[in-house]
C-alpha cells in the first residue's frame, strides 16, 4: 500500500523544510522560497517564517504537501541481524565458544576530531546506561582517540593482533568521511589484512547498508550501543572460527 | 565586580585550593625555567621579524632553528646565533634571510658574540615587533572604549575550511548578534611542528592558523565592527606543538582571544607534557603582553569523562590553569577559564548540578571572563530536542552570569554549522538573556538544598584532589589519568625531541623583555 507523510490526516503528505537563500528577507525572498519549494515538488507551499540572518541572507521555514507516495513493500533495508545480547551473555559466549580474549581496536579516524561516538562504545562508562567494551570481561580494548590516520590505525591493529576494528565518524564536512572510510578498506586490502579482521564503522550518519557498500562487515548508526556491536562481533568471530 | 557568595562556600577552603594550585604550578615552573623548546626558539625568530617560507614551504624560523639544533648548540638559544650571523655578515635581517634562502650564508659557524652584544644587535628588530604588539593593543583598547564591552559575549565558530568563506559566515554571524568569532583550525594542525604560511582556501574542518589568515579575518571583522557598532573579537588556537609561535602571530595581528590551555595538548593530543608546560608558559607570557584573553579547555574533560562524577576535576583544573596563568603574568581579566554544560539531561535534577557548577565557578573566579561551553555529548540528530536542551544551557548561562557564552548549535551532532544554525542559536541566546535578564539577582539558593550541597561537595573533592597533586606532582597526576580519564607518560607523546635544557648562558631577549614589561605593570 502506498504511503505519504502524515501531518494531521492520513496521507495528507505534509512535510516541513527549512533553508537559507543568499538574498535579503522580504516579499521577493518569500516568493523565491515558495517557488523553490514548488520545484522541490511541494504543492501549496506555505512560507510560515522568513527571517533576515545577516549579510544579505534570509532563512525560510516552509510547510507543504508532497504529491509523491511510496510503497514500503518495495523498500528493502539491510540491518545487522544479531540477537540482542546482554553484556553478561556476551562475556559467557566468549569464554565458552572462543576461549580467549577478543581484541578491539577503535578510533575516530581521519580528520574527525570527535571522540563521542567511539567513547560511547568503548569507554568503561559507555553511554546512556549501556556499559562500554572496556568493562567487558574477556575483551581487550585499545581506543586510539580522534584524528587517527588510517595508517596509524592499521599499524596498531597489526601490533596488538586485533580481532575487531571499530571506526567512528561523527561530524563531517562535504562527505570527507566517506573517502576516509573507503581509504581504510583499501589500505587493509593492500596490507592483506582485510579478511583477518572484522571491520565495523559507526556514527550518526552510518547505516549498515552504507557500511556494506563501502566494504565493511557491519555498520552501526544512532541508538546502537556497545552490546549491539559486541554481540555482532563475537557471533561473527564464532561463525568464522567454526568455518575454519 | 562585587564578590557574591550565594552558595555559602567556605572561603578558607577556596584559599587552600589556590595555595595548593600555586604549589603545583611552582613545582612545574621550576622545571619550565630550566628548559626551552624548538617552538620557543622559533618564536624568538618570529618576534625578531623572521617570517616566510623557503621553496619547499618550510617556514624560515624552522630552517634557522633546525640548523642550530643540528650543527650548533641550541641550548644557548637561537638569538645568539642570529646576532652572531648578522654581526659577521654585516647584513640586516631581511638581507640575511634573502641570502640564506640562496644558500649564500649560514646561521652557524660565525664568531660568537656575548649575550650582551646579542641583545644590542637584535634590539632594533625586537623593538619593531614589540612596538607593533603595543600598537595593536592600543587599537583594541580604542575599539572597546568606543563601542563598549557587553557583560556576556556571544561566541560562535566558523569552520568552512576556506578563510574567504569564513569571512562571509563570520560577518553574517556578527551582524546577527555574535560578539566573538572563533575560526576553527584545520584538522591536525596541533600536531604540526611548524606553522603553515599564507591564506587557506581548502582546509579540512577549518583553516590553518596562519598569520595571513589572521590578517584577513581581522580586517573583515574590523569592517563589520564599524558597521554594527560593536567590537567583534577574533579567536584562534595557540595550542598544539606551536603554542608560542601562534601566540606571537596573534599578538602581531590583534587577535583578542586564544584557546590556550596548560594541559589540553597533553591530555587530548598526546603531546609530551614537558613540551607543553614549557610552551604554554611562553605562549601565555606573550598573550599577557598583547592583552589577549586565554580560553582554557576544561570543558573537554567532560566529553570523555562523566560530568557528574568528574565535576571536581574541572574545578581543580581551573585552579591549576589560574596558577599557571598568574605565573605567566596574566591578570585575572585575561583568564577565560573554561567549563561546560555536559550533564546527561536524563539525570534527575541534572540541571541543578549544572547551576551549582556554573555558579560555583562564577563565585570562585569572580574577575575571570569565564567561558561556558554548551552541551555536545548528549546532542543527537533530533535537532528539535537539541534546540530545547540548548535553551536550558542558555538559561544556566544567564542565571549564573557567565562571561563568554559559546553558542550551542542544534546541528551539533551532525555537521559543521550551517549559516542558519548559527543564526537560530544567536536568536535563542538573545531571547533568553532578554527575557531572563535579572534572574540571577533575584535568586537565592535554598540553604542546604541540592544546589548548595552539590557545590560544597564538588569544592571539597577538588580541594582533596589538589592536595594530593601538590603532595606528589602534576606530572604524576597526569601519569595517573586524573584529568578526563586519560593517562599520559612523562616521556611519551609527541614533541619531546624538541625539548632541551638551557645552557647557563642561555639567552631569550624576547622573554626577558616581556618579563620586564610585566614587572612594569
Amino acid at each position: 500500500m502506498d504511503i505519504r507523510p502524515y501531518g494531521d490526516t492520513s496521507n495528507d503528505g505534509k512535510v516541513q523544510v527549512a533553508f537559507t537563500l543568499p538574498i535579503p528577507a522580504g516579499a521577493k525572498g518569500v516568493e523565491c522560497a515558495k517557488e523553490f519549494a514548488r520545484k522541490l515538488g511541494l504543492t501549496d507551499p506555505n512560507v510560515v517564517d522568513c527571517e533576515p540572518i545577516g549579510a544579505g541572507y534570509s532563512h525560510y521555514i516552509i510547510y507543504g504537501s508532497t504529491p509523491f507516495a511510496i510503497d514500503p513493500d518495495l523498500i528493502h533495508v539491510h540491518e545487522v541481524e544479531t540477537p540482542a545480547l546482554s553484556m553478561e551473555e556476551i562475556e559467557t559466549l566468549i569464554a565458552a565458544e572462543l576461549g580467549r580474549d577478543v581484541v578491539f581496536v577503535g578510533a575516530s579516524t581521519g580528520t574527525d576530531a570527535h571522540t563521542v561516538g567511539i567513547d560511547a562504545i568503548m569507554n568503561m562508562k559507555g553511554y546512556a546506561g549501556h556499559y562500554g567494551l572496556e568493562r567487558y570481561k574477556h575483551v581487550i580494548t585499545y581506543n586510539l582517540g580522534s584524528q587517527v590516520a588510517n595508517e596509524t590505525f592499521i599499524k596498531k591493529a597489526k601490533e596488538v593482533h586485533a580481532d575487531v576494528l571499530l571506526v567512528s565518524q561523527t561530524v563531517t564536512q562535504k562527505d570527507v568521511h566517506l573517502a576516509n572510510l573507503v581509504e581504510l578498506v583499501e589500505l587493509l586490502e593492500a596490507e592483506k589484512m582485510r579478511d583477518d579482521v572484522i571491520l565495523i564503522c559507526g556514527g550518526a550518519r552510518i547505516t549498515h547498508e552504507l557500511a556494506k557498500e563501502l566494504g565493511y562487515d557491519a555498520g552501526f548508526g544512532p541508538k546502537k550501543y556497545a552490546e549491539d556491536v559486541a554481540a555482532y562481533a563475537v557471533l561473527e568471530l564464532i561463525k568464522r572460527k567454526n568455518r575454519e | 565586580m562585587a564578590i557574591r557568595n550565594k552558595l555559602n562556600l567556605d572561603p578558607n577552603q577556596i584559599a587552600a585550593c589556590r595555595a595548593y594550585a600555586q604549589t603545583i604550578g611552582d613545582q612545574i615552573q621550576a622545571f619550565i625555567d630550566r628548559h626551552s623548546t624548538v617552538t620557543v626558539e622559533r618564536t624568538v625568530c618570529r618576534l625578531a621579524g623572521v617570517d616566510g617560507v623557503d621553496a619547499f614551504e618550510v617556514p624560515i624560523p624552522n630552517r634557522f632553528v633546525d640548523e642550530v639544533h643540528k650543527t650548533g648548540d641550541l641550548s644557548r638559544g637561537v638569538s645568539v646565533y642570529l646576532a652572531a650571523a648578522l654581526q659577521a655578515t654585516g647584513l640586516d635581517l631581511a638581507a640575511f634571510t634573502a641570502a640564506y634562502l640562496q644558500d649564500e650564508v649560514r646561521l652557524c659557524g660565525h664568531p660568537a658574540v656575548s649575550p650582551e652584544a646579542a641583545v644590542r644587535i637584535l634590539k632594533p628588530y625586537f623593538d619593531h615587533s614589540f612596538a607593533q604588539i603595543a600598537a595593536k593593543r592600543r587599537q583594541r583598547d580604542e575599539f572597546v572604549k568606543r563601542f563598549g564591552k557587553p557583560a556576556c559575549e556571544l561566541y560562535v565558530i566558523v569552520a568552512t575550511g576556506n578563510i574567504y568563506e569564513d569571512v562571509v559566515q563570520a560577518q553574517a554571524a556578527a551582524e546577527a548578534g555574535a560578539d566573538i568569532i572563533a575560526v576553527i583550525r584545520s584538522t591536525g594542525q596541533s600536531l604540526l611542528d611548524y606553522v603553515p604560511f599564507g591564506a587557506t582556501t581548502e582546509g579540512f574542518g577549518g583553516t590553518y592558523a596562519t598569520q595571513e589568515n589572521f590578517r584577513i579575518m581581522r580586517k573583515a571583522l574590523d569592517k563589520t565592527s564599524k558597521k554594527v557598532g560593536r567590537y567583534i573579537k577574533l579567536v584562534n588556537y595557540a595550542s598544539g606543538l606551536c603554542m608560542p609561535e601562534i601566540a606571537a602571530m596573534g599578538a602581531l595581528e590583534r587577535l583578542d582571544m586564544m584557546l590556550n590551555d596548560s594541559m589540553y595538548g597533553i591530555i587530548f593530543r598526546d603531546i609530551n607534557m614537558q613540551r607543553t608546560f614549557i610552551d604554554q608558559y611562553f605562549s601565555r607570557s606573550i598573550n599577557a603582553l598583547a592583552g589577549i584573553v586565554i580560553n582554557t579547555g576544561e570543558d573537554n574533560y567532560l566529553t570523555t569523562a562523566d560530568a557528574v562524577e568528574n565535576a571536581h576535576t574541572v574545578l581543580a583544573s581551573q585552579f591549576i590553569n589560574e596558577a599557571f596563568a598568574r605565573l605567566a603574568g596574566l591578570p585575572e581579566s585575561l583568564m577565560g577559564l573554561g567549563h561546560a554544560f555536559e550533564i546527561d539531561p536524563a539525570i534527575e535534577n541534572g540541571f541543578l548540578y549544572e547551576i551549582a557548577q556554573a555558579e560555583m565557578a562564577r563565585e570562585i573566579f569572580p574577575n575571570a571572563p569565564l567561558k561556558y561551553m554548551p552541551p555536545t555529548k548528549y546532542s543527537t540528530g533530533n535537532i528539535f530536542q537539541t534546540q530545547a536542551h540548548d535553551t536550558l544551557f542558555n538559561v544556566a548561562t544567564t542565571m549564573t552570569g557567565q562571561s563568554i557564552h559559546l553558542l550551542a548549535m542544534m546541528t551539533e551532532a551532525i555537521h559543521t554549522p550551517f549559516l542558519s544554525d548559527r543564526h537560530l542559536a544567536i536568536e535563542n541566546a538573545k531571547m533568553v538573556r532578554t527575557t531572563m535578564k535579572s534572574i540571577g539577582d533575584e535568586i537565592t539558593f535554598c540553604p542546604d538544598g541540592i544546589i548548595m550541597n552539590r557545590a560544597r561537595t564538588v569544592l571539597s573533592q577538588a580541594h582533596d584532589l589538589l592536595r594530593s597533586i601538590a603532595e606528589t606532582s602534576l606530572f604524576a597526576a597526569l601519569e595517573a589519568g586524573v584529568f578526563a580519564d586519560v593517562r599520559r607518560s612523562r616521556n611519551g607523546g609527541k614533541g619531546l625531541e624538541g625539548v632541551f635544557e638551557k645552557h647557563p648562558d642561555y639567552l631569550n631577549p624576547a622573554m626577558d623583555r616581556i618579563k620586564e614589561a610585566h614587572h612594569g605593570h
